[in-house]
């Protein structure tokens, strides 16, 4: 009835990497073999220095793979070049602990900026586009606020609307969730989920929130550069056609 | 519709820098005001620059004549040893020359009621020839013939308020001067540059009475006119075929006017301090704007590793840069130009110096403006290497 599986968007063979040189050369990812698929939110745990932000960085096209394979959105990432990796980027989210808005801009400036890196054609409807999103995430209110007139987790959330608004097709979060309230972060946690239903999003996030957890398709454990355990279904979460891209989140 | 969305429909992009420029306000007012200083200290070098080119220029144009005869070591009008007067008769047998005359040039002080003394570059002419064609001194040339008569500049600096309308209404006035007595009976409008104060025009019999130790027969220049219908060039050449070199130089008027202008801004200190001066005006435009510009970069670093994780590429970020320098260059530019025009009426009226603005110079300012705000952006992109988005996590 359906054709051959596709690929899943991230698959990872072999994995290492390695920070410092010489005597201060240390491993901090040995050996990884993983899949994840499209759709699913899997949340990453495990302790202080285990290894969780470099996978994202390296998976995300931020740091240059030094070992072994990272097949990311059907691009082999070993080997690929600078471009190479900023058309990864304009294909992915990401979410950091530190919000990182720009203090001049405005809410809605600071996620149309996840817009303009597509081009002039994105821009089409952004303010509609924008505001709907920081409606999403409770933000109606402050569109036009500063970032210095917004509340820690007022600015996560503009960061997290800046991260969505390009309809990226894997959202990678650092513990996003540290500056928001329970009520906030489940929100955060379900439109994520919502996304990974309606469109395939597929996000990957390192959290130790046990709320979060509990709502997880999937949990990796880290250790020592290593994945520990694997936990939770394997299965599809996304069984759906593939919705167009960058089409208005609903 | 506001700056920031004419900039952005512009630019076809949020204008980043212009926004990041106009929330620092601070700093914004401080890179304005640094590069209308540098601005204006450039117009004001180059104003004084032109005055220097224009009062050279002056003396020249009134000049009835086509072509100076002069030392062979004269670097300007006021100096070079005396020619002698044979090389006139010389230069009269030369086919194309219609007219010679001699030109006697000396300095004389006047003294002012206070004690002050204003320098006097002074011209003995012979009465009966037209050797100026300034109408002041066209109208009462026949008067020089008078013992001691004198024709004065007008435009002299620092002159007794009131004397010159007087004067016009027809007093005469007479002062001390290398112990005689000068009876000054017209005015004419020439104007004083940076080493004389104004003109003083005497007949030849008078420039020799005031100046006892020159010799009659060897005036400072002598002018030549052409014949109607002389070959320019050709004249000059047979003029400096005939006259020995090693004792004359020969010049058309407009190329003598060059060589003093060339002498007098890259030989002398004065256009020498003003050259000096464009080149630190410049340098102090650069070091601000470049102040500016990598303490903003400095200040946005994570703000642009952040848009590097989210795809945008290096030539975005150096657009940005660019962005800010043209926006500091024309908003620091225009009131540098405001205040520099001031700046010139106040130098004129003061000094009397022919200092004006000229379109030329407006736009050349501009450019460079540009330019070094271009130049102090280039090197302030080079902290934006520092902004790696592997370091947000
Ligand atoms: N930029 C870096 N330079 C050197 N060592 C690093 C760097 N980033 C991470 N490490 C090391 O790599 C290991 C894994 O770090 P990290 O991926 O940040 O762990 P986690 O996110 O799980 O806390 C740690 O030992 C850490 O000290
Ligand atoms: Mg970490």
């Amino acid at each position: 009835m359906s054709g051959p599986a596709p690929a899943p968007p991230i698959r990872a063979l072999g994995l290492s990497h390695w920070f410092g040189e010489g005597e201060a050369r240390k491993q901090a990812l040995h050996d990884l073999d993983f899949e994840i698929a499209r759709g699913a939110l899997t949340v990453l745990m495990g302790a202080s220095g285990s290894g969780k932000t470099t996978l994202l960085t390296l998976l995300g096209g931020l740091r240059a793979v030094q070992a072994g394979s990272a097949r990311v959105l059907g691009l082999e990432l070993a080997g690929v070049g600078e471009p190479g990796l900023r058309a990864l980027r304009r294909r992915v989210g990401f979410i950091f602990q530190a919000h990182n808005l720009h203090e001049s801009l405005t809410a809605m400036q600071n996620v149309r900026m996840g817009l303009e890196v597509h081009g002039r054609q994105a821009l089409a409807n952004w303010r509609e586009g924008c505001a709907h999103l920081l409606g999403l995430l409770g933000l109606s209110d402050r569109l036009d606020y500063l970032p210095a007139n917004l509340s820690g987790g007022q600015k996560q959330r503009v960061a997290i609307a800046r991260a969505l608004i390009g309809n990226p097709e894997i959202v990678f979060a650092d513990e996003p969730t540290a500056a928001l309230d329970r009520d906030s972060a489940l929100n955060v946690v379900d439109l994520l989920k919502r996304l990974g239903r309606a469109r395939g999003t597929t996000t990957l996030m390192v959290t130790h929130d046990s709320k979060i957890v509990d709502r997880a398709d999937r949990v990796l454990v880290m250790e020592d550069g290593r994945i520990v355990e694997d936990s939770g279904t394997q299965a599809l979460a996304w069984s759906r056609p593939i919705a167009p891209r960058r089409a208005d989140v609903r | 519709m506001t700056a920031a969305a004419a900039l952005e429909r512009l630019l076809g992009r949020l204008p980043l820098g212009w926004l990041q420029l106009a929330h620092n306000r601070v700093r914004f007012l401080a890179a304005l005001a640094g590069v209308a200083f540098a601005g204006i200290l450039v117009l004001m070098q180059l104003g004084f620059m032109g005055a220097l080119i224009a009062s050279v220029r002056l003396p020249y144009e009134h000049m009835n004549a086509d072509i100076i005869v002069s030392a062979a070591d004269m670097n300007t009008l006021a100096d070079g040893a005396p020619v002698p007067r044979q090389r006139m008769y010389e230069a009269l047998a030369v086919e194309g020359v219609a007219a010679a005359t001699p030109l006697y040039f000396g300095k004389i002080d006047w003294k002012q009621p206070d004690g002050a003394i204003r320098t006097l570059d002074t011209f003995g002419v012979d009465p009966a020839a037209r050797p100026f064609r300034t109408p002041g001194i066209e109208a009462r040339r026949g008067d020089l013939a008078l013992a001691d008569a004198a024709l004065l500049d007008a435009r002299t600096r620092n002159a007794p308020k009131g004397l010159f309308p007087r004067i016009a209404g027809g007093e005469t006035y007479r002062f001390e001067a290398k112990n005689r007595t000068l009876t000054v009976g017209g005015l004419f409008e020439l104007g004083g540059g940076f080493v004389t104060d104004g003109y003083l025009i005497v007949s030849d019999q008078t420039f020799l009475r005031l100046f006892p130790q020159r010799a009659p027969g060897a005036p400072n220049h002598i002018l030549l006119t052409l014949a109607p219908g002389a070959d320019a060039a050709a004249t000059l050449a047979r003029l400096r075929a005939a006259l020995p070199a090693y004792d004359v130089a020969v010049h058309a008027i407009p190329e003598a006017i060059a060589r003093e202008q060339a002498y007098q801004t890259t030989q002398r200190p004065v256009g020498i301090v003003f050259g000096f001066g464009v080149v630190i005006g410049a340098m102090v435009g650069v070091i601000i704007v470049y102040q500016v510009l990598s303490t903003d970069v400095a200040d946005h670093i994570k703000e642009y590793a952040t848009f590097k994780a989210i795809g945008y590429p290096q030539r975005f970020f150096l657009g940005v840069v660019f962005e800010e320098a043209f926006v500091l260059a024309i908003l620091g530019y225009l009131p540098g130009l405001a205040v520099a025009l001031g700046l010139y009426k106040l130098v004129a009226t003061v000094t009397g110096l022919p200092i004006a603005m000229t379109a030329g110079r407006a736009l050349v300012v501009f450019l460079g403006t540009l330019a070094m705000c271009a130049l102090s952006g280039a090197i302030a992109t080079r902290k934006l290497a520092r902004a790696d988005p592997a370091d947000l996590f």
